[in-house]
């Protein structure tokens, strides 16, 4: 029941501050508002004589004074596990990479680690190093989770902790997530993690958890790549996107049919008609919202991608234009 | 009168594994509980750290408890199987076998069930599965179909219980504890075995025996879907549900051979439970194993002669990294049941039960080639992943609870053989009773 009544109030605020923000004014609380946002009405009242007062501005033009108690700092696109589950209106996001560009410079892959608490070893997104054929030259490949029209692991989840919006996103509510596994081995693309042992990181309830930004995160449950669905209310990009130094990754909307990588902004049906851009792994049908423009015209040479820690390298070992390099002393 | 007579003759038979605990039984429930308690303490420094503890990361996400969970829900669809096919045509030599067989698929059926559980990272939200069901889920269908499976099969084994707790409730001879007597009085649900009772309970068995069967199989066929409704290529395969059938039936015949060897050479039950047995077990075993590698064979040709890229690269895993496994079992494990079974001058008790335990080795590890290779072998390569998480080797934890999964099976058999004798003695004298029936039938018949 104690955790209830808070969860209660903050829906109120966020909708309100919904309300707030399509007016354009920076988040302002009405008096009549005030009580339903008090994380705790009857203390707040006996004690209100001692504490700091704040002036806001209404919605409506007019200045009130309240409580600073009772303005909490939680973000104000915090959006709760059930809000997450219906995605913003009249949004279909994708996002496309240019492989000519990406010399693995891993700076989405810090990105993103450092917007979703994620330490050192665990990604998000990941960059691969494929090679289509033996006579391909092969091309670094970042690969987030591929938020597909028919994604497998939404299917065979079997308490909806995994679920498929209306604007494409495909979300991780960890809250429900009961820690199966199914949807980890029924994706094609390995876009997902398990959290195997408990951390710290899992403890800090600074911020409260949302499926939007999938922290913090909890142990026994799956994570992935949630294409930032907190900056995308905001109106900016997804983490990955901004901390790209070379603009390879372009996100955007399919009912604008816009993309943009932070610097030039083109259309998404152009760019992919003249790029030759694809999905990958097409034939397994599922219908990915992240598509690839091919390595072609490369902008770098491939080798750039090995300025990285030995300890990076070392997890391409596999790969066999690597053991080819490693075996002419070039790495 | 005779009957009681009869009754009472039996029971004599049988009332020393009832009564007496030897210091071998001790023993060996002693070693079973110590075996379980390792188990037990694993289960909560899984409990407490996690998964961590576990040799899973995040490619090869379901290690070897989902291979026991495959293993002994197979084996318990094999029981039932056959039981019930024993059941069904009313086989003459059933009774010394049947429940042995019975015991075997309730009891894997229930500790199958905790191997998947014991693979959920988030045990205090089970309940959630009832709570946000999503009938779509494989998983879903797997929990429906297997508590289904458990509660008839459980109805299925008591039904077959219930005359004999009536001649153990009858006899004041049988000297056990009191609250065992109680408790055979309250199980026997008041039956006299008059001969209406008696026709009811024989009818209801035998619809049970088929619906057991039935329900087995919708069973096994889901948890096969689990693997061959998702994309991987080692498991997206059509003939995935009638393979873990026959599968599941070679090891579960396996498993019963053994089971038939230990209680035999355990109870001294050579009257009962003969070389006829063993023989014609035997031969089921040999029809099952050409079977499963012909199913086998199929699977991996496919995968071999269409070489499609992924397929290629999973026989490369297979065959680079755990080639003595798959040698064992799919070349082994198939053709050494085939050879010993197939010449009549090797089937011998010794060797039809050696033919069954290798067998059941081979099937593990066949379900362990099913599900850890695939998973390290996705559609887009393993990269850009710490060293520790590409390859799975099982922990101490894993295999503390895998043997204690085996030994709480073993531990419940004895403790449930304890309870009611091995050998039913309702069906020995349903048995007498038939053959005297025929007896007097031939006898008017010659007179005439």
């Amino acid at each position: 029941m104690k955790d209830k009544k808070p969860t209660k109030n903050t829906t109120d605020r966020r909708n309100f501050l919904k309300l707030g923000l399509a007016s354009t004014v920076t988040a302002v609380a009405g008096s009549s508002l005030v009580s339903c946002l008090a994380s705790d009405e009857e203390g707040s009242a006996a004690h209100s004589h001692e504490q700091e007062k704040m002036r806001l501005l209404t919605p409506e033009g007019k200045i009130v004074e309240v409580d600073a108690k009772n303005i909490n700092g939680y973000p104000e696109a915090l959006i709760t596990p059930k809000e997450s589950r219906s995605g913003i209106p009249n949004r279909k996001f994708v996002m496309v990479i240019d492989l000519a560009r990406c010399k693995n410079a891993r700076k989405c892959v810090e990105g993103c680690q450092k917007a979703h608490k994620l330490d050192y070893n665990e990604e998000f997104m990941k960059v691969q190093l494929l090679q289509d054929n033996p006579d391909g030259s092969p091309y670094w490949f970042p690969k987030p989770c591929f938020h597909c029209d028919e994604p497998p692991c939404v299917t065979v989840c079997p308490t909806g902790a995994t679920f498929k919006r209306e604007d494409n996103i495909v979300l991780v509510d960890n809250d429900r997530c009961i820690g199966c596994k199914f949807c980890v081995t029924s994706c094609p693309y390995s876009a997902r993690q398990f959290n195997w042992g408990h951390k710290a990181k899992f403890e800090d309830k600074s911020e409260p958890y949302s499926p939007e930004t999938s922290v913090p995160a909890a142990e026994g449950t799956v994570m992935k790549c949630d294409f930032c669905p907190d900056m995308l209310r905001e109106g900016k990009l997804p983490h990955c996107a901004t901390s790209c130094p070379m603009g390879v990754i372009y996100f955007g909307d399919k009912n604008e049919d816009i993309v943009t990588n932070g610097e030039e902004t083109v259309r998404f049906s152009t760019l992919i008609e003249e790029r030759g851009g694809y999905r990958h792994l097409e034939h397994l049908g599922t219908k990915p919202n992240v598509y690839y423009l091919p390595a072609v015209n490369r902008q770098f040479p491939l080798e750039r991608g090995f300025n990285v820690d030995e300890d990076i390298i070392e997890r391409y070992k596999d790969v066999p234009y690597v053991q080819k390099l490693k075996k002419e002393g070039k790495i | 009168m005779n009957l009681d007579k009869r009754k009472r003759e039996l029971v004599k038979e049988f009332s020393p594994t009832l009564e007496h605990y030897s210091l071998k039984t001790k023993l060996w429930i002693g070693s079973l509980v110590a075996i379980i308690l390792v188990g037990v303490y694993a289960f909560f420094v899984q409990l407490i750290n996690g998964h961590i503890v576990t040799g899973m990361r995040d490619n090869v996400v379901w290690g070897i408890y989902i291979i026991n969970f495959i293993f002994f829900v197979g084996i318990s669809y094999s029981g039932a199987f056959i039981s019930g096919i024993l059941h069904f045509f009313k086989t003459p030599w059933k009774n010394s076998v049947s429940r042995i067989v019975e015991l075997i698929t309730v009891l894997s059926l229930l500790i199958g069930p905790i191997f998947i559980l014991l693979c959920i990272g988030r045990l205090d939200r089970l309940h959630y599965i009832f709570l946000y069901p999503r009938i779509q889920s494989p998983i879903t269908w797997d929990i429906i179909a297997i508590m289904t499976d458990l509660v008839g099969c459980f109805i299925y084994l008591y039904l077959t219980f219930i005359p004999d707790f009536a001649i153990l409730r009858d006899n004041d001879d049988i000297k056990v504890s009191q609250w065992k007597k109680k408790l055979y009085r309250f199980l026997a649900m008041n039956y006299q075995d008059t001969k209406s009772q008696r026709e009811r309970l024989h009818k209801i068995t035998r619809t049970m025996s088929v619906m057991v069967i039935v329900l087995a199989l919708v069973a096994y066929t889901v948890l096969a879907w689990i693997f061959s409704l998702t994309l991987q290529p080692g498991w997206n395969s059509t003939i995935f549900a009638p393979y873990f059938i026959v599968a599941g039936l070679y090891s579960g015949v396996g498993v019963i051979i053994i089971a038939m060897y230990a209680t035999r050479k355990f109870f001294h039950l050579e009257r009962h439970i003969r070389k006829v047995h063993f023989v014609a077990a035997g031969i089921v075993l040999l029809v099952l194993s050409l079977l499963f590698g012909y199913f086998t064979f199929s699977e991996y040709f496919a995968r071999w002669f269409s070489h499609k890229s992924t397929d290629g690269q999973l026989l490369h895993t297979l065959f680079s990294g755990y080639f003595w496994e798959f040698i064992f079992a799919n070349y082994i494990g198939v053709l050494i049941p085939i050879f010993i079974l197939f010449f009549k001058k090797f089937r011998t008790i010794k060797s039809i039960t050696f033919a069954a335990v290798i067998a059941v080795l081979g099937l593990w590890l066949n379900r362990f080639l099913i599900v850890v290779p695939t998973l390290e072998t996705p559609y887009l390569p393993i990269q850009d992943t710490r060293e520790a998480f590409v390859h799975y080797s099982a922990t101490w934890v894993e295999y503390a609870l895998s043997f204690a999964g085996i030994a709480a099976f073993c531990l419940l058999f004895t403790l449930l053989i304890k309870l009611v004798p091995i050998i039913p003695m309702s069906g020995i004298i349903d048995y007498e009773r038939e053959q005297n029936k025929r007896k007097k039938l031939k006898g008017k018949n010659k007179n005439k």
